[in-house]
């Protein structure tokens, strides 16, 4: 499968895909999107980055271990809940804020942080299953 | 469509139950991917099929102006996919390393948690 | 206000000793073997409480106290002191003083006598709440804790297996009997209405002629006579002996295996003096009697004896209360606060030997009265009680039991010969225990014998004195505790005049009698013995033995259960798990009519007919694909079928997200498998595959009717229309699933993201794990470096 033109455009696809992952990731409380979706083609990304460039590129790539980022999107999604137990209500209980920045309104919420986690959660979780089983075809 | 669905779900299950029974770990990975596809359908199909407009609010108004499918299952199922691949892919692994580690991928030849007569435990206090 | 003084007394009675076992391991620490002496405090301190209470109790008063439990169940903590419980209370406490202080000396420098403190006065304070509680539920609670404290203390020297098996032995069968109780008390309450002992009391005669008596009676029997070691619930006892001495000298004499007596007295007048009473509790306790002293003479260890003599008094205790007079009952309560005081004493004497001697075998022991003499003089005095030699209160117990039972008809006849012999038997095997080690030539294999500290000779020698102290002073003795507690036994104001003076009268004749014959029994002691052991040879089984076929039997009917349920065969499994679901969808529908209505044919658009045929094909494929690339093809199909589902039914969200998995799917699928080298196909023969075709196409066939009488009933759309109506208006979101998932239902969706998280690092450790057979040929560094 390692051709060279898909080799070649494995990185492009790769980034294109997580780019649109983090839309879609954003875009899911008024249209259909969200973490789970988003984190998936995000971990689909780089699969496909795996299988073209090796799992090793990948890796250098991410930075992080997969799970280390798994790890930190459930700390996330956790801390999420718990700011609404110090502003007073029950836990888990969405906060917004609508700033204006440049002009433009943009709504921050908790459960915005949130689906944030799930994705890190997804991203890493997922991507890191696939690594592990590509990772077995060199040895 | 409800119709159409039982009728499908049905199958679905049949042939994932058909898999799981038969004795090749393999065959049951199928049978397991099967399944989760049969139940998420079910619950599909419990909910409803009544409108098939997207359970969206649409821009400037309070709630759906008219009749939207049903958005609790949806929810529900939406976690059950997510879930229902990490598992597949542990079984998937699970079955992968016993595979290499028995030598076999029949579950009668995998005996090692619950080996054949193994005799009586002896008694002591 | 005295109400209030009497619950804060009370109370604090019964907590003392848990308070103290709490502490009893770190004092242990700080100040070592002297913390016998704070810790014996706590039941001093009890046993002046209780001793408080005593003007009012001996003058017939009941203190009461307690408060709600479970008040939905009119359970409640209650507590009842009349002159039974205030006896038993104050021998509890009194005697738990001085066993603290012997445990002290007796476990000096052993490394867990902290945790034996703490047991013990456990054990106490079980004990006390046991006779003094009023409740049912409350008695229970504190009956089944004396079965586990005194589990944990026969069981104290948990490295060897006879301790060990000692103290399952002994909670089998008094926690068995303990159940049975149970059984009774709620019986008791739910039949007959009637929640405490005070109620209890109240209600005799309709409980006696209650159409419920007869297996109220049976279930009270099995926790009492289990309880109290009648035959053949008796072996437990003498097993007990692998405690420490403290233990057997506390629990196993004067205290714990006094429960079921207890019982017995304490519901006397309630269900005493019937047919069945008065027949099967004499024949139990005579059997008990006699067999006990024999086997007491039989055994060479002289704990054995001792506990061999304490099943058989409580044979004599039992067969007493079972004759139910007035007389019987005085003798009864009379010997049992007798036994206890010169039963405790001659196990510390025991002990005491043990520990100057370092043997308890009967045949290694001799003139150890030279270096003993304190403990020899105790000895003798609770041996003189015991052969009911006056001026002891043993002699006043066996006057009014000879009393009691002096009438001409066969039945009383019978059980005088028992009383006779048992006491014969029981006066020889007292001065084996008491005389025979002191006396005579000391054996060469005694190293160094000596007299223990202070606090080893002085608890056996204040039981020892207070046993003569009693019958001296018998007015006040009378008039304090056997009184007060013959009365709460025998249902109304009784009067004791006993005393130590002998009168010349057919009592007094047969306590003669018995006398000699004990001499002549101790004189041919070892004829008895070798006789008993030809005869105990020649039946060849025990109820001992019997214990363990018991045992044996479990383990085997566990095994069988255990190979039928487990065969160890995933087929197995699976064919029973889907017939189950298969029974589970069809039978309630079958029985509750539910079944649905024939469907109509379904108007389906072109695209949706075209994407359910797709499936189909899919699963079709599947099933019959004979290499892997088709297997793994076909299920992609299927599932790319099920994402256009939810695309043509207004579910883009998961259609988004099945096309993601589908994807992911397919390609950790062809990833693994082209590494198995495993054809997908199924080579089993026809008549296997079979049988499960047709139950894989029932259990299917069970879904799609299961689902069409779902969707034929009327939709319940309030949950639905609760999050459409507020998605946008409280949280801010127009995809309503995504807000259910990050928002009304977070919660839900952060334990599944938690799952997702753990299956990833599960797969990981899996995929990490060395191979087992590749381990086996180079171990593992993590082993083999410590």
């Amino acid at each position: 499968m390692r051709t060279v033109i898909f080799r070649f455009t494995a990185p492009y696809l790769t980034a294109l895909m997580v780019l649109f992952s983090i839309f879609v990731l954003l875009r899911g409380h008024n249209d259909p999107g969200g973490g789970f979706i988003g984190g998936l083609i995000a971990a689909s990304a780089l699969a496909i980055y795996g299988i073209a460039c090796g799992v090793a590129a990948v890796r250098r790539a991410l930075w992080f271990h997969p799970m280390a980022i798994s790890a930190s999107g459930l700390f996330l999604a956790v801390v999420a809940g718990i700011f609404s137990v110090f502003a007073g209500t029950g836990f888990m209980t969405g906060l917004w804020v609508f700033p204006k920045i440049f002009g433009t309104e943009v709504a921050l919420s908790t459960p915005l942080i949130f689906d944030i986690g799930v994705y890190l959660v997804v991203v890493g979780g997922i991507a890191s299953i696939a690594l592990a089983l590509e990772e077995r075809e060199s040895d | 469509m409800e119709t159409a669905l039982s009728l499908v779900v049905g199958c679905l299950f049949a042939v994932s139950l058909y898999l799981l029974l038969s004795k090749h770990i393999i065959r049951m990975l199928l049978g397991v991917v099967l399944l989760s596809n049969a139940v998420n359908l079910l619950i599909f199909a419990a909910g409803r099929v009544s409108s098939i407009a997207p359970p969206l609010v649409p821009e400037g108004a309070e709630a759906p102006l008219a009749a939207v499918a049903n958005p609790l299952p949806q929810a529900l199922i939406l976690t059950a996919i997510v879930i229902a691949f990490s598992f597949f892919a542990f079984l998937l692994v699970l079955a992968y390393r016993a595979y290499q580690d028995l030598g076999t991928d029949d579950t009668d030849e995998m005996r090692v948690a619950e080996p054949e007569d193994d005799g009586l435990p002896p008694l002591g206090y | 206000m005295a109400e209030i003084e009497a619950t804060t007394g009370g109370i604090l009675a019964l907590a003392l000793p848990f308070v103290a076992a709490a502490l009893a391991p770190i004092l242990k620490r700080i100040i070592g073997a002297h913390a016998a002496w704070v810790l014996a405090l706590a039941p001093a301190a009890a046993f002046a409480i209780l001793f408080s209470f005593l003007p009012e109790v001996s003058s017939g008063g009941v203190v009461q106290f307690g408060f709600d439990w479970i008040p939905a169940f009119d359970v409640r903590f209650s507590f009842r002191i009349d002159g039974l419980a205030s006896t038993f209370g104050l021998l509890i406490t009194g005697i738990g003083t001085l066993i603290i202080l012997y445990s002290g000396g007796y476990l000096k420098g052993h490394r867990d006598q902290g945790r034996f403190f703490s047991f013990m006065l456990m054990f106490m304070g079980s004990m006390l709440g046991l006779v003094l509680a009023d409740d049912l539920m409350t008695l229970f609670v504190y009956w089944e804790l004396t079965s586990i404290t005194s589990f944990l203390l026969i069981g104290f020297d948990h490295e060897r297996e006879k301790a060990r098996r000692g103290a399952i032995q002994a909670l089998a069968i008094t926690g068995g009997g303990g159940l049975a109780l149970l059984a009774g008390f709620i019986l008791i309450r739910e039949l007959a209405g009637l929640n405490s002992m005070t109620e209890v009391l109240a209600a005799g005669d309709a409980l006696r002629t209650s159409p419920y008596y007869l297996p109220i009676f049976i279930l009270v029997l099995c926790g009492a006579f289990t309880k109290s070691a009648q035959m053949p619930f008796h072996v437990w006892l003498p097993n007990a002996m692998e405690a420490p001495t403290p233990v057997s000298a506390y629990l196993h004499s004067a205290t714990m295996v006094k429960a079921g007596v207890y019982l017995l007295l304490r519901m006397q007048p309630a269900l005493g003096d019937t047919a069945l009473w008065t027949t099967v509790l004499p024949a139990f306790g005579a059997v008990t009697l006699v067999m006990g002293a024999l086997l007491a003479v039989r055994a060479t260890d002289i704990k054995i004896t001792l506990a061999y003599t304490t099943v058989s008094s409580l044979g004599l205790l039992v067969m007493l209360i079972g004759v139910s007079t007035e007389y019987a009952l005085i003798g009864a309560v009379l010997y049992l606060i007798a036994h206890s005081l010169f039963k405790g004493g001659l196990f510390m004497v025991a002990g005491s030997v043990d520990h100057g001697a370092h043997t308890r075998e009967i045949d290694r022991l001799g003139g150890l009265a030279r270096h003993m003499p304190i403990t020899f003089a105790a000895a003798l005095l609770c041996a003189l009680s015991m052969g009911g030699i006056t001026p002891f209160v043993g002699f006043l117990a066996k006057e009014e039991i000879y009393h009691a039972l002096e009438y001409g008809d066969a039945y009383h006849i019978a059980l005088m010969a028992a009383a006779i012999l048992g006491n014969a038997l029981m006066f020889a095997a007292a001065f084996i225990v008491a005389l025979k080690p002191f006396v005579g030539k000391l054996p060469e294999t005694i190293d160094h014998p000596h007299e223990g500290g202070f606090t080893i000779w002085f608890g056996p020698l204040v039981l020892g004195v207070l046993g003569l102290l009693g019958a001296l002073f018998y007015e006040t003795y009378h008039a304090l505790f056997s009184g007060p507690m013959a009365s709460a036994t025998y249902g109304q104001p009784v009067e004791i005049d006993i005393s130590f003076v002998p009168h010349l009268n057919l009592a007094f004749a047969l306590s003669l009698a018995t006398i000699a014959l004990g001499i002549v029994i101790y004189l041919a002691s070892n004829g008895v013995r070798a006789a008993t052991s030809r005869f105990l040879a020649s039946v060849g089984w025990g109820p001992d033995h019997g214990f363990d076929q018991a045992m044996r039997g479990l383990l085997r009917f566990s095994y069988f259960v255990t190979n039928r349920l487990q065969s160890g065969r995933l087929d197995y499994y699976m064919t029973i798990t889907v017939i189950a679901i298969t029974a589970a969808l069809f039978v309630p529908m079958i029985l509750g009519g539910a079944l649905p209505a024939e469907p109509q044919m379904p108007q389906l658009r072109l695209p949706e007919w075209l994407v359910l045929a797709l499936i189909l094909v899919g699963i079709v494929a599947v099933v019959v694909a004979k290499n892997r690339l088709t297997a793994i093809v076909s299920l992609g199909i299927q599932g790319f079928g099920t994402a256009l589902i939810f695309m043509l039914l207004g579910a883009p969200d998961l259609s988004f997200t099945q096309f993601m998995v589908e994807t992911l799917s397919v390609v950790i699928l062809a990833l693994v498998m082209t590494r198995l080298k495993l054809s997908p196909a199924d080579h089993r023969p026809l008549r296997e595959k079979l049988p499960d075709a047709a139950l894989a196409l029932a259990g299917g066939a069970g879904f799609a009717v299961f689902l069409l009488s779902i969707v034929q009933r009327p939709f319940d759309p309030a949950l639905s229309d609760f999050f459409e109506e507020y998605s946008y208006a409280i949280a801010h979101g127009k995809n309503i699933v995504n807000v259910i998932l990050v928002d009304f239902r977070g919660v839900d969706t952060m334990g599944e993201i938690a799952v997702v998280m753990t299956t990833g690092l599960a797969v990981l450790a899996l995929i990490r794990i060395r191979v087992g057979r590749r381990a086996k040929a180079q171990p593992d560094p993590m082993e083999t470096t410590p």
